[in-house]
């Protein structure tokens, strides 16, 4: 397993030299630092709630791949409005956690901007992992249950930090 | 079933444990964001960078730890106490191993790749000592916390499967961020 890990933190090491990298705008912006656990935690959630509904569907015999069932949409639409809310609730909270943490404040659209932006594009990274992940192990006769969650949680935790700099980029 | 009805279903079943994850991540990024742990940014250089790997090894060390725990008990293989267990003590073992080493590598990979950027970087030994000492706290919290939530929740009829996850984000969160601040205080005083 050591292996693994270490070849993963290599990996983790790119999204770390994007906040070095921006150093100064997130030490001057305190606020875009409260999102920074949440954006690389939650993508992974979202991914493994997910995955653990597809690898379950397909363990079941149930799931198509088919961009007409009903069901893979079901999940979808769901996946993307706990996301919605989340990542909305982040930034309200981030806002008044920002105006006790630091004198001056990000305004609160920006903050919206940044948290449902970046948010909503790492949940539609997520549920494409989780879809591709499913299908690949599927097709290679693997046990979904296995490889989905690790593959989705840790490409997810990688892309938030990369996904939040840029919107933080885009937007001050 | 009508979808719209489904997705409210699935939406009701995930978004407490979403919201409880929510609350972990804003606890530490408060501490992340507050002024003396911003300090310790710009006194160490380098520890941005290992940040997110640092944050990361909580669901690969730890949440791996806790599958292996409730696979065990599961099959029953493990007992719900904390006995001196050989199965127990080498699941222990193993993720303290890998949570401390994976901690050290982080520190020294931080400073290397500095270095090999000419970027300025805080002391080799300083970037380890301080991965090295949450590193080590974090282990012993996550594993302990573990355990002690894992079999308490089992032992009143709940599934480990579902309670693993959360359980790893909510500790990992809180104490991982939390430590690495205890330990930039140490260091910072005692090198």
């Amino acid at each position: 397993m050591f292996p693994l890990l270490l070849g993963l933190s290599v990996l983790e090491m790119g999204s770390g030299y994007v906040l070095e990298a921006l150093e100064a705008t997130y030490v001057d912006n305190p606020t875009l630092l409260v999102l920074v656990p949440v954006m690389i935690g939650m993508g992974g959630n979202l991914g493994a709630i997910l995955s653990s509904r597809l690898s379950t569907r397909l363990h079941l015999g149930v799931l198509e791949f088919d961009l007409r069932d009903t069901v893979l949409w079901t999940n979808i639409i769901a996946i993307l409005s706990l996301a919605a809310t989340v990542f909305t609730l982040l930034a309200l909270a981030a806002w008044v956690i920002g105006r006790f943490i630091t004198g001056t404040p990000m305004a609160l659209a920006d903050l919206l901007i940044i948290s449902l932006g970046s948010g909503m594009s790492l949940a539609v990274l997520a549920i494409l992992l989780s879809i591709g992940a499913t299908y690949v192990s599927y097709r290679l006769g693997l046990d979904p249950d296995d490889t989905t969650i690790p593959v989705v949680t840790n490409v997810a935790d990688i892309c938030g930090v990369l996904i939040l700099s840029g919107f933080a980029i885009l937007v001050l | 079933m009508e979808i719209g009805e489904e997705v409210r279903r699935i939406y009701r079943e995930s978004i407490g444990i979403l919201c409880v994850s929510l609350l972990g991540g804003l606890f530490a990024g408060t501490v992340l964001g507050s002024e003396a742990m911003r300090a310790g940014f710009r006194e160490f250089p380098g520890l941005l960078l290992l940040l997110p790997a640092f944050l990361a090894t909580r669901g690969n060390v730890y949440g791996a730890f806790g599958a292996r725990i409730s696979s065990g008990l599961h099959q029953g293989l493990i007992e719900p106490d904390l006995g001196w267990d050989r199965r127990l003590v080498n699941a222990v073992v193993a993720s303290f191993i890998n949570g401390l080493g994976i901690s050290v590598f982080i520190g020294a990979l931080s400073w290397a790749i500095l270095q090999a950027l000419g970027r300025e970087s805080a002391r080799l030994v300083e970037l380890v000592s301080i991965t090295f000492l949450a590193g080590l706290l974090t282990s012993v919290v996550l594993v302990f916390g573990l355990l002690i939530l894992v079999f308490g929740s089992y032992e009143r009829g709940m599934d480990p499967d579902n309670l693993i996850g959360p359980i790893v984000t909510m500790l990992g969160d809180v104490f991982g961020v939390v430590f690495l601040y205890l330990a930039i205080v140490a260091i910072g005083v005692v090198l």
